[in-house]
């Protein structure tokens, strides 16, 4: 691509703040607004059990968001986390029930999805295999080894110390909003603050660039596909811990809930763009949006062209945004 | 001047201005190009050309005044409605279809139809007189993804006279045509001002304009400096008003002394060589490497820094030998590399000045390796600003928003930022207007008096001529000569550069 010549020394946009601050907090505003709209115009939306409800409903999208964001921004993603989700839950369900260990069962569960994330990471980065074409196959051969196990069915869990992990709660916050707020902090520190996270956002922006600098980038890749599936594995554990048993068909379609929440919130899918306050917008503005409308009894089928309609409009609405910051360079 | 009252003029600019959020790309400019004539518009990057062209082809909208086509104004909605006044602009990337014929591409969007269905004879016919018009032996059958890039070029332009174009703009033509297509490319564009159309013709490069061009308007910083018969300009004068500044010697060359050992190679092998190559280049020399396209000079360069991986050899640097077969430990022995394309393997384009500046650097300033230094990496960012007079308003600007100098200055101060002994330089000056050339000219010299070995690969004789202590050419993946600055000349190394059959028969 040779772009025509920008301008020379392009001054930073001058006019109104207000236009500024709508340029760099963009979705953060869009939540706001929401958040007020809905506090004053939906019945029982700004209520304590509510809001407890809400952050709880968010709380396994927003944690595998927080890997996904590092996908994305590397330049690829990862279908495969709905597969692993279920999986991880049937195999803690099943490794506790043998062994009669939840420490068994988590970990095995934990290595599971680190391992998935690994042969994912290795495909893609080591044997140059499109990220789509590899997630998509092992989505499948993982959701496949999730009935294997549970030999098709729901398996339920003997051991009751085991529900704490989702069920219990702590200040009046359930236990894995805590654990997604946790990771929300981490991911995000790790994104803006490391040699890794900078190294990340430099690979999904040019790879090739990124090589010449002297990163390793088949390396980075792998590490943030590893991450990727332990994060998957820990969610399917939280969800068994919740529900109270490893389900091998739960999570349908939740790598797309995931992947378009942080599109959502202005995470570009080509790579080299995104922040945590952007997945951390697209999360909750996803919730929000499900939760008023399950409150205004919203019958369900109406609900997924609305989620459709608003990805599609978010999109839209940060094309317009470059475009008018982009200038002549086009 | 005397504009002739009776016709109006083809094409005019009237007070042209263009604004973009924080730029102001085109102010009050103004001129006349004539039916007849080929007018040149110089200038340097970023001084408004590209902004004028997508004006012309209805892209942009002025912010204000206007465009009269034949004397009446015409506001362009959109490129149809341009294509549609007989206005076509001819880019560096053609807009031509690969996958379908050639004839297709000509009638695209208006094919002849029988009974709703193409008609392809009269199609094979009709795109076979459009391409006698311009003189050219095409096949209008052929898929015109096989056809070389000069033909596309021509059935581009014979695409926009199908459609009637009398005013036709080309932007950079020749970037990437031989000499030969060149040729036939002037014949072509004053075969188009013998039958009155008035072209438009945008370049870089001066032997050009004052060959094929009639008058020639140039801009800087989006203002019009002049518009004059090019009879009565020389290209220093072009020069000089287009950077306005006198610049007696781009390159201002300045003999230096050279202390051996510096860069050794030996038996380095690897694909795009066709045999083991092994060069000397000593601390504080500049060493040019000229060839034609495909002699192997980026795959040699890439090969040294480890871009690619090797098949065998040794790199030496000061007498002892380092490891180079990575970027990672290449950078890390003080070899680096600023690529060819520096769109695609140079900036992330995506990020800022100062995330492009840090890139390699931050991995040995991090604390632990792992955490960024911040106050670092923003020191760093703003002393290579200064010191490599990087044109941006903010370190936090997104580099691809930069003039081509600029980014290529970023890139070069990326490598500022680490201990550098090896810089491997691979058409550094490539698209990049004379003020940010002469920069880039100065910091290599720089370099190089301080100890640093500096490889150029160019394919611009005079920069190669005008800047190295020694040359090197390659021919077919191999080291052909090595000649000193002194006995070096135009004719001598492009002897040296050609095939063994094409020497004989010259």
């Amino acid at each position: 691509m040779t772009t025509p010549e920008p301008s020379p020394a392009p001054a930073a946009p001058p006019g109104s703040a207000l236009a500024a601050f709508f340029d760099r907090a963009g979705m953060l505003v869009v939540l706001a607004v929401l958040f007020l709209g809905c506090s004053l115009l939906v019945e029982n939306f700004f209520s304590l059990a509510n809001m407890r409800g809400l952050a709880l409903a968010v709380s396994m999208t927003g944690m595998v968001a927080c890997t996904m964001l590092f996908c994305l921004a590397s330049g690829d993603f990862d279908l495969s986390i709905g597969s692993v989700v279920a999986c991880a839950g049937v195999i803690a369900a099943v490794v506790m029930n043998r062994t009669g260990s939840i420490a068994a069962g988590v970990s095995t569960a934990l290595a599971f999805g680190a391992l998935v994330g690994l042969a994912n990471g290795f495909i893609v980065a080591r044997l140059h295999i499109n990220a789509l074409i590899t997630t998509l196959a092992t989505m499948q051969i993982v959701r496949g080894f999730g009935f294997i196990v549970s030999g098709g069915s729901a398996v339920g869990i003997g051991l009751d110390g085991f529900f704490g992990l989702g069920n219990s709660s702590f200040l009046g916050l359930p236990t894995p909003v805590w654990i997604t707020a946790a990771c929300f902090a981490v991911f995000g520190f790790i994104l803006n603050r490391t040699v890794f996270g900078r190294d990340t956002l430099a690979v999904g922006g040019n790879p090739e660039a990124a090589h010449l600098a002297g990163i390793a980038v088949a390396r980075v890749k792998i590490i943030i596909f590893t991450a990727q599936g332990a994060m998957a594995a820990f969610a399917g554990i939280v969800l068994a811990s919740r529900v109270t048993s490893g389900q091998p068909n739960t999570s349908l379609g939740f790598e797309l809930e995931v992947i378009s929440a942080c599109v959502l919130g202005g995470v570009s899918l080509t790579g080299g763009v995104g922040s945590m306050a952007f997945v951390i917008a697209g999360v909750l503005i996803m919730g929000i949006v499900q939760n008023a409308m399950n409150l205004l009894n919203v019958p369900t089928f109406y609900q997924y062209v609305a989620r459709g309609l608003i990805l599609l409009a978010a999109v839209l609405f940060d094309r317009w945004k470059r475009q008018r910051s982009g200038g002549s360079a086009g | 001047m005397n504009p002739t009252p009776a016709a109006p003029p083809a094409l005019a600019f009237d007070r042209v201005s263009m604004e973009f959020p924080g730029v102001k790309a085109l102010a009050d400019v103004s001129f006349d190009v004539r039916a007849g004539s080929v007018h040149a518009l110089m200038g340097e990057n970023g001084a408004g050309k590209s902004t004028l062209l997508k004006i012309l082809s209805g892209a942009h909208r002025p912010t204000s005044g206007s465009l009269r086509i034949d004397g009446a104004p015409r506001t362009f909605l959109g490129t149809a409605d341009a294509l549609a006044a007989g206005v076509a602009v001819i880019y560096q990337e053609l807009h031509l279809v690969p996958e379908m014929t050639v004839a297709e591409n000509l009638y695209l969007g208006h094919l002849p139809r029988k009974f709703g269905l193409v008609d392809r004879r009269a199609l094979a016919a009709a795109a076979r007189r459009q391409l006698d018009l311009i003189g050219e032996a095409i096949d209008p059958e052929a898929r015109l993804g096989r056809l070389p890039l000069a033909q596309r070029q021509m059935v581009e332009i014979a695409k926009a006279l199908t459609r009637g174009a009398r005013i036709i703009a080309f932007d950079e033509p020749t970037s990437s045509l031989s000499d030969r297509e060149v040729r036939r490319l002037f014949d072509i564009i004053r075969d188009l001002r013998a039958r009155g159309c008035a072209v438009l013709y945008v370049s870089h490069r001066m032997e050009e304009i004052f060959e094929v061009c009639d008058r020639i308007t140039i801009l800087r910083d989006g203002r019009l400096v002049e518009t004059a018969e090019l009879a009565q300009l020389t290209r220093g004068g072009v020069v000089q008003r287009m950077v306005g500044r006198e610049l007696a010697n781009i390159y201002n060359y300045q003999p230096r002394a050279h202390r051996a050992p510096g860069l050794v190679v030996e038996g380095l092998a690897g694909p795009g060589l066709a045999e083991p190559v092994r060069l000397e280049v000593a601390a504080g020399e500049i060493l040019g490497i000229f060839g034609l396209v495909g002699a192997g000079r980026t795959e040699l360069l890439r090969l040294i820094c480890g871009a690619t991986p090797r098949t065998a050899g040794r790199v030496a640097i000061g007498g002892k030998e380092v490891d180079t077969r990575s970027p990672q430990s290449a950078i890390a022995a003080g070899v680096v590399l600023c690529p060819e394309d520096r769109k695609k393997e140079g900036i992330v384009p995506v990020r800022s000045v100062l995330e492009n500046l840090n890139l390699s650097a931050r991995r040995r300033t991090a604390r632990f390796g792992v955490w960024v230094d911040e106050s670092w990496e923003r020191r760093n960012a703003g002393e290579r600003i200064e010191q490599l007079r990087i044109r941006t308003p903010s370190a936090r600007q997104l580099i691809r928003n930069l003039s081509g100098g600029n980014q290529q200055k970023v890139i070069l101060g990326r490598w500022l930022s680490e201990t550098v002994k090896v810089l491997l330089l691979d058409e550094p000056t490539r698209g990049i207007d004379v003020g940010a050339k002469s920069e880039i000219y100065g910091i290599m010299q720089q370099l190089a008096r301080d100890g640093v070995v500096v490889v150029m690969v160019s394919s611009e004789l005079p920069e190669v001529l005008g800047i190295s202590d020694r040359i090197a050419v390659m021919r077919q993946g191999r080291l052909a000569a090595l000649v000193p600055r002194a006995e070096a000349t135009e004719a001598g190394l492009l002897h040296l550069a050609l095939p063994e059959e094409a020497r004989r028969d010259a």
